[in-house]
């Protein structure tokens, strides 16, 4: 066995992948095993009496919005009696970000990899403020959830009918020579979604002020195109899962308890686990470290496929988040180098001279530095419905890639 | 009453100069009365012990950092123990908007692509591992770590001589490349003496002597102190000789070694003299073969070496007046031990094998003084062919009958002898050996004689007329052991083609652009040099977990299957 060339093929895969968003469609219609009361979340697998506040709250909010249940305690109550099922995104090609609530009901975007053929699914982002993703489930959250799902998730659905789809992978490079990482930044990135999309919402839509309202919260919104980029990213990290003898990560996510990866060389639901920390960062005003959810979503898929914190460099503005200089972000993309396999051929960051942005992260290296993946994160408020407090950077355990190693050393009786 | 508290972490790595800040600042602590901050080798712990600080029972590897703390009390020792981590962090996030230093050689040689060496001083048990990554990526190592296994520096030393690559070191403490000194080097102006040192601090030593003295140095190539052992058989001091032979600006080459083995001293001096420029050879310990052996030049001294070098660095060298003929060997057959003796040291310089009844050292043994090998110095004066018969300054029938047997050998090119005039000997000893040797050069076509004459003008034999029998008879005459030694030894010589891939030279001359892993001092040194140097923040694989180790070094090896 060679796991140099096995991890080539890997790597190769993630990069040639060619994410298309394709269409907007209820979950249960596209996404495979979606069914009524099955309740998808990020992160890797968790029971109901582990879950953490925000990720709690967002599935009471999921089935409210769902009308499985109709208060709060009723859906605390079924849930703790196993009245309804859990499972994680990624067991189903999803990805959402923070708590990453799918239901049944809900319109998700559908991307399709047209280079290997394999599809992924996201949520519609709900901009800022009081939002599902952060375990809010008020009345207005709700009624934002039913307009995104009636009018937005509706608009978006006939404009890309009308379309041959979106290319998320040029849109993702265009981004990062516009100044966003393509995690914690995605302003260019939204505007370029917005450039695309707004022509064939124009083209579809009859009501001119129904138009106006769904253009002005896609332009609202810095993270609208957060979501298309995370299931690209999720099609791109399928595709290289799944290599004979390869040591590539293909998943990092948490749910807000547990930080977990997935190898591309091994099982398809084989999860390495440890518990998340708390990011450390920024907080808004009234908010401190103390008020920390530890670490939640999906979103860690964008360092996975080689963006995110690891293209810090190239999105200079971000920085303070870190607390840092300029020279800090290009010294964050420049460690990610020493951990990953091999630089992509299609995102490249004109501050480091157009070199590729560091892509296929590799357990052995790792292990071996000690080195552990930077990952830009959004930082939840540790009670449910609370929201977002900051925004900072955290690590995963560096122990989740010495059982994965182990693992694979068993594996391949090495 | 004081009390000593401690600390160990397994496996965690720090650079001597973080440790020295960071005892620096326990000492600054309230209630520390002294304090030990290091990494727990045998030699470190001596030192701590010699301090009394080394707490009994303790239990700590070279890998562990350890931390001591004499305090006047609990809680001042506690406090102490306890300032570590900041400490540590303090110094670390004084240098957040440093430039990025990388932690391991592959992304080191992506930020400086030119980099054409690879400096190590990591532990002794990893240094094999990154010099091989090192060579793997193309570089030049010089390798200052020491406790590197005799099987690593073979293995290394051979791949690096297959790609054409030079592994100074391990334990090599001194180079000086295009002007720039790795490890311990004094500052010391270029010029036109390059020279070969397995030893540093005599490598150092004769590189002053020869700034002192005016002159100065192309480079200075290290090989490490074991590299003149026969197991290695100076795989990289050959590969360092050949690099300056070719180099248009080494105009002398300086060998200096501790005692080498004698096959790799003889090899070395072969390959020094066809090096076409000279070289003065100074292995300490080692006895001279002679004051000069053609371009060689044997010094007594470092300061000797680094004076001759000076001397004949513009020496025209007389080329093309003798060449080898090294598939034919040498016999000698002497009526004197002294002489037979000098002879052989002389020889044994630059020809292998070399054989005698009266060896120099074991490897020399004639099993059978009856039968010559190879190259063979006889002493027919011994014991073993004396029983019975007259000294063979008297009578010369053994060596004549010994004449002709060595002449029947096809393989004998020449046959040395030593003609031993005064009171006592033979009266007319060329009287009875000029025959002899005009019948075997009647029978024997291309053979040559040389003899060695000793007698003065008074002798009763007629020195002159001795001499000048000889020489009508084609016989090579010397009158010192000196002369013949020089003469045999261009003769004979070893002239082989180097069997490796030569050191490209103008990577070599290419101004030095380093990376740096290891002792961070060995870094600021090559940038106040004014070179271009990357320094990797390096830590033992996995932080020093032997298991998760053991593990990655598996599945490297699987890698290269």
């Amino acid at each position: 066995m060679d796991i140099d060339n096995a991890n080539q093929t890997a790597v190769n895969r993630l990069m040639e992948a060619r994410p298309i968003l394709k269409g907007v469609a209820p979950a249960k219609d596209v996404i495979p095993g979606m069914k009524d009361n099955l309740f998808l979340h990020a992160g890797p697998p968790i029971e109901w009496a582990r879950m953490s506040g925000p990720l709690k709250g967002a599935i009471i909010g999921a089935m409210l919005f769902e009308g499985v249940a109709a208060s709060e305690a009723e859906a605390t109550a079924m849930a703790e009696r196993g009245e309804v099922e859990f499972d994680s995104c990624h067991h189903h090609g999803a990805v959402g970000p923070m708590a990453g609530v799918t239901s049944a009901s809900m319109k998700v975007y559908v991307v399709e990899n047209v280079e290997h053929g394999n599809k992924s699914f996201s949520n519609l982002n709900e901009g800022y403020g009081k939002v599902l993703r952060y375990g809010a489930y008020s009345d207005d959250v709700l009624k934002k959830l039913h307009w995104m799902n009636d009018v937005l998730g509706v608009a978006l659905a006939d404009a890309l009918a009308a379309s041959n789809g979106i290319d998320l992978r040029a849109l993702m490079s265009e981004a990062l020579h516009m100044g966003d990482e393509g995690h914690n930044r995605n302003k260019a990135g939204s505007l370029l979604y917005l450039k695309l999309i707004a022509p064939l919402i124009a083209k579809t839509m009859k009501d001119n002020a129904v138009m106006s309202e769904v253009l002005q919260f896609l332009g609202d919104n810095a993270l609208s195109v957060l979501n298309p980029v995370m299931a690209a990213c999720k099609a791109m990290t399928d595709a290289a899962h799944g290599v004979e003898g390869s040591t590539i990560v293909t998943t990092m996510a948490r749910n807000g308890t547990d930080f977990g990866i997935r190898v591309s060389g091994l099982g398809e639901k084989q999860w390495f686990t440890a518990p998340a920390e708390i990011p450390v960062g920024l907080f808004f005003s009234g908010y401190s470290q103390a008020d920390a959810n530890p670490d939640i979503g999906d979103s860690a898929i964008t360092e996975t496929a080689g963006i995110g914190g690891f293209a810090m460099a190239t999105a200079p503005a971000i920085v303070t988040f870190v607390g840092g200089t300029p020279k800090d972000a290009m010294n964050a993309t420049l460690e990610m180098y020493e951990i990953t396999f091999a630089e992509s051929k299609f995102f490249t960051m004109p501050s480091l001279d157009f070199r590729g942005t560091p892509t296929g992260i590799d357990i052995r290296k790792v292990v071996e530095l000690g080195i552990t993946p930077r990952i830009n994160t959004g930082i939840a408020h540790k009670n449910a419905g609370v929201g977002q407090v900051g925004a900072g950077l955290v690590r995963p355990p560096l122990a989740i890639f010495e059982e994965a190693l182990v693992a694979f050393a068993e594996k391949y009786q090495l | 009453m004081t009390v000593i508290k401690w600390n160990i972490r397994a496996g965690t790595y720090y650079d001597s100069v973080v440790l020295m800040q960071l005892q620096r600042g326990l000492l600054e602590l309230n209630g520390v009365i002294d304090a030990g901050v290091v990494m727990a080798t045998p030699a470190n712990k001596d030192l701590l012990a010699t301090n009394n600080l080394l707490p009994d029972a303790i239990s700590a590897n070279p890998d562990d950092l350890l931390i001591v703390v004499k305090a006047n009390d609990d809680s001042s020792a506690e406090n102490a123990i306890n300032q570590v981590d900041e400490l540590l962090t303090r110094r670390k996030s004084s240098s957040v908007s440093e430039d990025f230093r990388p932690r391991s050689l592959s992304a080191a040689v992506k930020q400086l692509l030119e980099a054409n060496w690879v400096l190590i001083s990591v532990p002794g048990r990893y240094a094999a591992g990154v010099a091989r990554e090192a060579l793997d990526l193309g570089k030049h190592v010089f390798l200052y770590s020491d406790n590197v296994s005799l099987e690593d520096e073979i293995a290394l030393k051979k791949f690096a001589r297959e790609k054409g690559l030079l592994v100074m070191g391990p334990d090599c403490g001194t180079a000086i490349i295009n002007g720039i000194g790795l490890g311990f080097a004094n500052r010391v102006r270029r010029g036109s003496i390059g020279v070969v040192g397995a030893s540093g601090t005599g490598t150092q030593a004769v590189t002053a002597q020869i700034h002192n003295l005016g002159a100065g140095i192309s480079h200075a190539i290290g090989t490490g102190g074991r590299d003149l052992k026969s197991d290695v058989g100076a795989i990289t001091a050959h590969q360092a000789l050949d690099a300056l032979k070719r180099d248009d600006e080494t105009k002398v080459i300086v060998l200096i070694s501790k005692p080498p083995s004698p096959d790799v001293a003889t090899s070395l001096i072969s390959a020094a003299q066809n090096a076409g420029k000279p070289v003065v050879i100074y292995f300490i310990g080692y006895p001279p073969p002679a004051r000069k052996i053609g371009n060689l030049h044997f010094a007594i001294s470092l300061s000797e070496a680094a004076e001759m070098a000076i001397k004949i660095r513009d020496l025209r060298l007389e080329t093309g007046t003798k060449s080898p003929v090294s598939s034919l060997y040498v016999r000698g057959l002497f009526s004197g031990g002294t002489l037979a003796y000098e002879t052989m040291i002389g020889l044994q310089a630059s020809l292998s094998p070399l054989f005698s009844n009266s060896p120099i050292t074991n490897s020399q043994i004639l099993s059978d003084p009856l039968h010559s090998r190879a190259h063979t110095i006889i002493d027919l004066g011994d014991e073993f062919f004396m029983v019975g018969r007259l000294h063979p300054m008297i009578d010369n029938d053994l060596r004549i009958r010994r004449m002709k047997q060595e002449a029947a050998d096809p393989e004998v090119g020449m046959i040395l002898f030593d003609v031993v005039l005064g009171e006592g000997s033979h009266l007319n000893p060329t009287g009875e050996l000029v025959p002899a040797i005009r019948a075997i050069q009647a029978s024997r076509k291309g053979i040559e004689f040389a003899a060695m004459v000793i007698g003065t003008d008074d002798d009763p034999q007629n020195l002159q007329l001795q001499v000048s029998a000889l020489e009508e008879a084609g016989v090579k005459v010397f009158r010192t052991a000196t002369e013949a030694v020089e003469y045999i030894s261009l003769k004979f010589g070893a002239s082989k083609k180097n069997e490796f891939t030569p050191i490209n030279l103008e990577q070599l001359k290419r101004p030095l652009t380093a990376i740096n892993v290891g002792l961070e001092s060995f870094y600021e040194s090559l940038i106040s040099q004014g070179a271009q140097a990357v320094h990797v923040e390096w830590k033992p694989p996995a932080g020093g977990n032997e298991k998760m180790a053991a593990l990655l070094a598996r599945m490297k090896n699987k890698r290269e299957n």
